[in-house]
């Protein structure tokens, strides 16, 4: 299916999401080279905060939203063979998204938003910040309504028929970021908007903290899905082969949704307003989170060796060089999971209950997302747009090279960023500081690793300004594309009817969300609190 | 509305149900590995850290007490001539220091401590979130306005330490960090009164 309005809106989604994305890079160069205090000229905490506010918020909030909305617009349309349900509301909720983008990005880039993408209260950040966010959210509700829509008409239209693998883990998103973004709407709602507007004087951090880590975790499964559909449904046909196993994808995605949902408070083992029992559960949970990730790992390099044997791949790892490493989709496939096992040692780190302690709120922590983020995640947002762009402007991809460089580029600015960053975090450096103003010896031992983060920040932007002009090149210059090659769905035996449906597992979920954060909520309404008042920042 | 008593039988079928769904997935036999041993693994690293947690007590911070952080200089504790390293050990003999944070500075500014001494540090925001590390150690703890934040380090060595605040709280930020001097246990003198240390 290949309707007009399904290539509109994905199309108009990609470009905020791109245009965000390339936006974002220049911000992040400029933090590096803040950071690094190597140009005294640049020297500025008001211009580095303001900077950092808005990398945060274009990176997991601009372009994540936007992109996902695209691609499951694309999605719904192409495998369901369905045009995408009520064009007129998933315009508004288009118009909504970007009118919140644009009123939040007044006061970030006027410095008048310095709470940085986490909210921070009893910083107090200008109300169009949080009316922009807010609207940014409300927006993307509009999509997850499309999303189940269209799913229950088809499967109305198709009784006992398998849902297809890809709209089956959109709607598990979509669902994932209903429950997800519950958390900082409440926040929003009734905590940050009346106290921004005046109505009320103070807030109760403590509870505004544990909606934020309510939403905080899941945030990251909602831009991963993605990433994983991916890897499930693209690469192992553009690596020449087909997907190991659909019952295993169709069981990681639904664990990623019913675990990934109640374990936030890992963002929190260092807060004092939850007591360490609920810390504790919570661990196990964030524990039990990295076995469908473990699955994702499996399927994907099964499927890999699978397509490598086939090419005439022999031996235990002779497969490997087998592999189609010149097509974007494959190479993005090989460095995303490098960048994911990377990642994932560190985020076991993290997730460990009183390892925490050593790295909590250190350069560990960003060099650890950066690798799970904008490696793992981003990587694959880059590849699915390579796949994706010449089908949605009619054009072939500008250039067969320039990909491969552009992705690669990626990688090594990636690591080059991150191993310091790593470093760093062991050695002590807190995350968000513009500069060094510690009059200790102990700073001398992050001087080296400062000048490395930078050449990887420069690797990355040059990277992500070939990925924006590769992509504009190919909207106005590229070739006009031939007719778009069907791909060969391979017969899968029908799933179980639990894993072809959400309603059991929305059960699931609102019991372990009641069990997880019932008391830990209520308690603020049961103890007594004092809240403070606002300050700027 | 009539609620239907429970039927014994349903949950056996339920549950029988499910058993002769799960038999019937197709799962390949390396996957099934795949899966026991991703299990195994996750199982050997949270029971690493139930032990750690349940026979040495090694908890992170998470000690739900309230306090009013706009009146911290009329409270009990957090009172200006109560601050600091506090001349009498705790029963179990710990040594307690107490600490305001506020931007930007933890007060007070500076202290000394004995060195593989058992130290609580109990601290409170008297303005927005901050944190206190000590790089290199586990002294870790977010300072949430409207709450006491209390942790337990031992400092094995002597030495000068930054404490280091590792949490974004205004624009001098950077600028907020305090000297954690450790000695050893027989060059420490404890302080003569509650408040600063010279
Ligand atoms: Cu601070």
């Amino acid at each position: 299916m290949n309707d007009a309005t399904s290539t509109r809106l994905t199309l108009f989604n990609f470009w905020v999401a791109f245009g965000a994305f390339g936006l974002a890079c220049f911000f992040g160069m400029y933090q590096v080279l803040e950071r690094s205090g190597l140009f005294a000229f640049l020297q500025s905490p008001a211009v580095y905060f303001a900077s950092v506010s808005t990398h945060g918020v274009l990176m997991a909030f601009v372009l994540t939203t936007f992109f996902i909305m695209g691609f499951g617009y694309y999605t719904a349309a192409h495998s369901l063979g369905q045009p995408v349900w009520n064009p007129r509301l998933a315009w508004t909720g288009y118009g909504v998204c970007v009118g919140g983008v644009v009123l939040a990005a007044i006061p970030l880039l006027l410095g008048k938003a310095s709470v940085l993408y986490t909210f921070y209260p009893p910083i107090q950040a200008n109300v169009f910040f949080y009316i922009g966010a807010t609207l940014l959210v409300v927006g993307s509700w509009f999509w997850c309504a499309i999303m189940l829509v269209m799913l229950a008409r088809w499967k109305k239209d198709h009784p006992g028929e398998t849902v297809p693998l890809p709209m089956f883990a959109t709607v598990a998103n979509a669902l994932l970021w209903l429950w997800t973004s519950l958390g900082v709407a409440l926040e929003s709602v009734f905590q940050l908007l009346p106290w921004a507007l005046g109505l009320t004087d103070t807030i109760d951090v403590g509870l505004a903290r544990t909606l934020f880590a309510w939403t905080l975790h899941p945030i990251v499964y909602f831009w991963l899905i993605p990433a994983y559909i991916a890897l499930y449904c693209y690469v192992p046909q553009a690596a020449g082969g087909k997907l190991f196993s659909d019952v295993l994808a169709r069981t990681a995605f639904v664990l990623i949704l019913v675990l990934g949902l109640p374990i936030g408070f890992h963002h929190l083992y260092m807060d004092p307003e939850q007591a360490v029992g609920w810390k504790f559960l919570h661990m196990v949970g964030t524990f039990a989170v990295a076995i469908p990730t473990l699955l994702t790992g499996f399927t994907v390099i099964a499927s890999l060796e699978l397509a490598g044997r086939r090419q005439g791949g022999a031996g235990l790892f002779g497969w490997i060089g087998a592999l189609p490493w010149k097509n974007p989709m494959v190479l993005a496939a090989i460095l995303s999971l490098l960048m994911l096992v990377l990642g994932g040692f560190g985020g076991i780190v993290n997730a460990s209950y009183a390892m925490n302690a050593m790295v909590h709120n250190t350069a560990w922590v960003p060099g650890h997302f950066h690798l799970i983020f904008a490696g793992t995640v981003v990587t694959m947002y880059l590849a699915i747009a390579y796949q994706l762009w010449p089908r949605l402007v009619g054009r072939k991809l500008y250039s067969e090279d320039l990909p491969l460089v552009q992705l690669w580029g990626w990688f090594i600015g990636m690591v080059v960023m991150t191993t310091p960053w790593h470093i760093l975090g062991l050695l002590g450096q807190p995350r968000r500081i513009s500069a060094v103003q510690y009059n200790s010896v102990l700073t001398l031992s992050w001087d080296p690793y400062e000048s490395l983060m930078v050449i990887g920040g420069f690797i990355l932007l040059v990277s992500a300004c070939q990925f924006v002009y590769i992509l504009y090149k190919t909207q106005t210059a590229g070739e006009t594309l031939e007719a778009e090659p069907a791909a060969a769905d391979d017969a899968v035996r029908p799933p179980p009817a639990w894993l072809n449906g959400f309603t059991l597992w929305n059960r699931v979920i609102l019991v372990l969300m009641v069990l997880s954060y019932g008391y830990p909520i209520l308690q603020f309404f049961v103890l007594k609190t004092y809240n403070p008042s606002a300050w700027g920042y | 509305m009539q609620i239907r008593s429970p039927d014994k039988n349903w949950l056996h079928e339920k549950l029988a149900g499910l058993g002769v769904q799960l038999s019937q997935l197709e799962i390949n036999e390396l996957e099934r590995k795949w899966l026991l041993v991703s299990i195994a693994m996750i199982g050997l690293f949270v029971g690493a850290i139930v032990v750690t947690a349940v026979s040495h007590g090694i908890h992170p911070p998470g000690h739900v007490e309230t306090i009013d952080s706009a009146s911290l200089h009329l409270s009990q504790e957090f009172a200006e001539d109560k601050l600091g390293v506090q001349p009498t050990p705790l029963a179990d003999g710990s040594i307690q220091v107490r600490l305001v944070a506020g931007r930007y500075g933890f007060y007070p500014r500076e202290i000394e401590v004995p060195a593989g001494r058992r130290i609580v540090f109990r601290m409170a925001s008297m303005d927005v979130l901050h944190g206190a590390h000590i790089p290199m150690t586990n002294m870790s703890a977010m300072i949430v306005p409207g709450y006491v934040s209390e942790v337990v380090s031992v400092f094995p060595k002597p030495g000068e330490y930054p404490m280091l605040c590792n949490e974004y709280c205004g624009l001098g930020h950077d600028h907020m960090w305090s000297k954690v001097t450790v000695v050893a246990q027989e060059n420490w003198r404890k302080p003569a009164t509650g408040g600063s240390q010279q």
